[in-house]
């Protein structure tokens, strides 16, 4: 049985703002599913649907076999959900936070103790500290026990790690990677491409559309293309002669180099850095490059 | 119900580390009650009053010094001519102006009969009103005096008089503290059963925890309840305090019994919480929260019955006071504290206001969604 199960999921807000449109995936048991997409693409809105936080205006979806509408009240006891902002009590201390949302779900700390043992035990020396005095890390990781202390079947998380500093964030996935070894699901939002990769399957959202589901490594293998990475002495003319030069498919900048890719697949760079030459630009480097998410996402764009 | 408990554990966790709302609880109704009845006061003192005596007579002598020993006015000023005198009205030192005419002593005494006039400047309305009635008291004791001196009282007055003595039955002294204390108090309790049951769902939603609390299986009466348990006992807290006070700094006891007026408190903070609660679901800030309670109780307040009287209202404001909350609970504690009514007096009024508990709690309840 599938996870979660999405069937052409409509939201629109007001009359006219469709931020979720006709989207449809599901996500197998005790896999790690990412929705790829920047910023107002619709990921919170597909994540509220799906916790039943938020009503669908079209299409189905179940999460644990159950509705999302008919059987919101099954839903609720089975789903973890931690919100893009921290939404713990900040005037409460950790311990208590914790403890407060084990007894809403009916259950204790110490019956599913071994489910946050590893992310706890970091917790444990601020364990009286109020919770609006953790640094950001602290907040998620304590976000993530509490979304996780009623041991639910899917856990939602949507964007874990905006706002997290680099060492957390490499932290925060290793937990994710224990947890599916628990057999929990885990449905994750993020617009950082990097972290897509550690995903088992990613959907890449855009404006409420779907753009492609599938691994990561199958999405990256699927590009057409050769890809290579150029650099020269003026970035701002080696963009704007690339994108006239009639030979490239597609070019753009890409941290300090620029991607690009030709038409012709038996093209030979060297005629490019050729061209550019006479077009007057200098220490060009221009090397062959592996395929990223963004490139993929740039294209299906 | 070990749920509830635990809800009502947090949330008194989280008002027990609020500074401000322990302030608000504690200090709040005794500073108001210290202070307010003490300054909202009906009785007009230091009315100014300009005299143009136009007369210079030992009468109208008399007059002015039985006017202003009388305490309640303050001789600004002794003029020439109106003109001066109406100078002094518009540059505000003078409320009231009294004109003795020429000959005021020798008309009085040849034919009996005098006129005096009397110019009031009706900007502030409640002064100017009081003050001219006590100036005609004054003046027609003052008629009575000089009356007595010139005619032989004889066996049977040759005009009947009907002569009025009236007493204050409830508070014989028309004391103003022992009506505005119980009004102002009444006020109080509105103000923190409504306004932080309010305020604090809408917090929730500011700060966005009641996400995580509606993706719970946390029943909707539960969380409703966890929140108006809190406050009720909070109400309760700021009226025993403020009864403490009206005990200690104006000896204002209860004459009916404690016991009916805790009840109806009881009903009553069930039924502004509930308001304030109906409140919260419809706002998403507390900005918004803060706003439209302020709307509601400012109405509250003025058409209460606290500062002005209901039975002087207009038909239509009297039909408005029937959903006022607040005109309910000034009326029931004037009759409970000052009158030592029954149960059997205030079944009516009791009724109404669990009428407004149940339609408001449930409403909230009915409103408040989980789901958007």
């Amino acid at each position: 049985m599938e996870a979660v199960n999405v069937k052409n999921l409509v939201k629109i807000y007001g009359k006219d703002k469709t931020a979720v449109d006709d989207i449809s995936f599901s996500v197998n048991q005790g896999e790690i599913f990412g929705l790829i997409g920047p910023d107002g693409a619709g990921k919170t809105s597909i994540f509220r649907v799906l916790t039943t936080l938020l009503l669908p205006d079209g299409g189905s979806a179940t999460v644990d076999g159950f509705d999302v509408v008919k059987d919101y009240k099954q839903i609720r006891s089975r789903v973890g959900y931690m919100p893009g902002k921290f939404s713990l009590y900040q005037d409460l201390s950790v311990e208590e936070n914790l403890n407060f949302f084990a007894t809403i779900f009916n259950t204790t700390i110490a019956e599913n103790y071994h489910l946050i043992k590893d992310i706890y035990v970091q917790l444990e020396p601020f364990k009286n500290r109020r919770a609006g005095q953790l640094s950001g890390g602290m907040k998620q990781k304590l976000a993530l026990c509490c979304a996780l202390i009623h041991k639910p079947v899917v856990l939602f998380l949507d964007e874990p790690t905006t706002g997290v500093d680099p060492v957390s964030r490499k932290e925060f996935w290793e937990i994710l990677q224990q947890l599916k070894e628990q057999n929990i699901t885990i449905v994750v939002s993020t617009p950082y491409m990097d972290e897509a990769n550690r995903c088992d399957r990613i959907a890449m959202i855009q404006s409420g559309q779907l753009l492609s589901v599938d691994t990561p490594a199958n999405i990256i293998k699927s590009y057409p293309e050769q890809l290579y990475a150029i650099k020269a002495n003026n970035m701002h003319a080696l963009l704007k002669i690339l994108h006239e030069y009639n030979q490239v498919k597609s070019s753009y900048a890409f941290g300090e180099f620029a991607h690009i890719s030709f038409k012709e697949p038996k093209f030979n760079p060297d005629q490019a850095v050729t061209y550019l030459e006479t077009k007057g630009l200098q220490d060009i480097e221009l090397i062959k490059t592996e395929v990223t998410i963004e490139d993929c996402f740039i294209k299906l764009l | 119900m070990r749920t509830i408990r635990f809800l009502l554990q947090k949330e008194f966790r989280q008002i027990f580390r609020n500074r401000s709302i322990l302030a608000m609880v504690i200090v709040m109704p005794i500073m108001q009650l210290l202070i307010l009845p003490l300054a909202a006061n009906y009785e007009v003192k230091n009315i100014n009053i300009a005299v143009i005596d136009n007369d210079h007579s030992s009468y109208s002598q008399k007059l002015i010094t039985k006017i202003t020993s009388s305490g309640y006015f303050k001789l600004t000023g002794y003029c020439f001519s109106f003109k001066q005198a109406y100078r002094l009205i518009e540059t505000d030192t003078a409320d009231l102006i009294l004109e003795i005419p020429h000959d005021f002593e020798r008309n009085l005494i040849r034919e009996n009969e005098q006129k005096l006039f009397v110019a009031v400047n009706a900007i502030n309305g409640t002064k100017a009103n009081l003050g001219s009635v006590y100036l005609l008291n004054i003046i027609q004791d003052f008629n009575a005096e000089i009356r007595l001196q010139f005619i032989q009282p004889v066996r049977f007055n040759p005009q009947p008089v009907i002569d009025i003595t009236s007493s204050n039955w409830y508070n014989p002294m028309l004391d103003y503290h022992v009506f505005m204390v119980p009004g102002i108090l009444a006020v109080l309790v509105t103000m923190v059963g409504g306004f932080l049951t309010a305020l604090n769902i809408v917090k929730e939603k500011e700060v966005g925890t009641i996400e995580q609390i509606n993706v719970t299986p946390i029943k909707k009466y539960h969380f409703i309840l966890g929140k108006l348990i809190p406050f009720w006992i909070l109400g309760n807290v700021v009226f025993t305090l403020g009864l403490l006070v009206a005990w200690l700094v104006y000896g204002i006891v209860p004459v009916g019994s404690l016991f009916l007026l805790y009840g109806f408190i009881a009903v009553y903070l069930l039924a502004v919480s509930g308001f304030g609660l109906l409140i919260s679901t419809f706002c998403e800030s507390q900005q918004q929260a803060m706003f439209v309670m302020f709307f509601f109780i400012m109405i509250f307040i003025l058409m209460g019955g606290l500062f002005t009287s209901i039975d002087s209202m207009p038909e239509w404001a009297k039909t408005v006071t029937k959903f006022n909350l607040v005109s309910y609970l000034i009326e029931i504690m004037r009759m409970i504290i000052l009158k030592g009514s029954s149960f059997k007096n205030i079944v009516p009024q009791l009724g109404v206001i669990a009428v407004f508990a149940l339609v408001f709690n449930g409403w909230a309840i009915f409103n408040y969604k989980k789901t958007s």
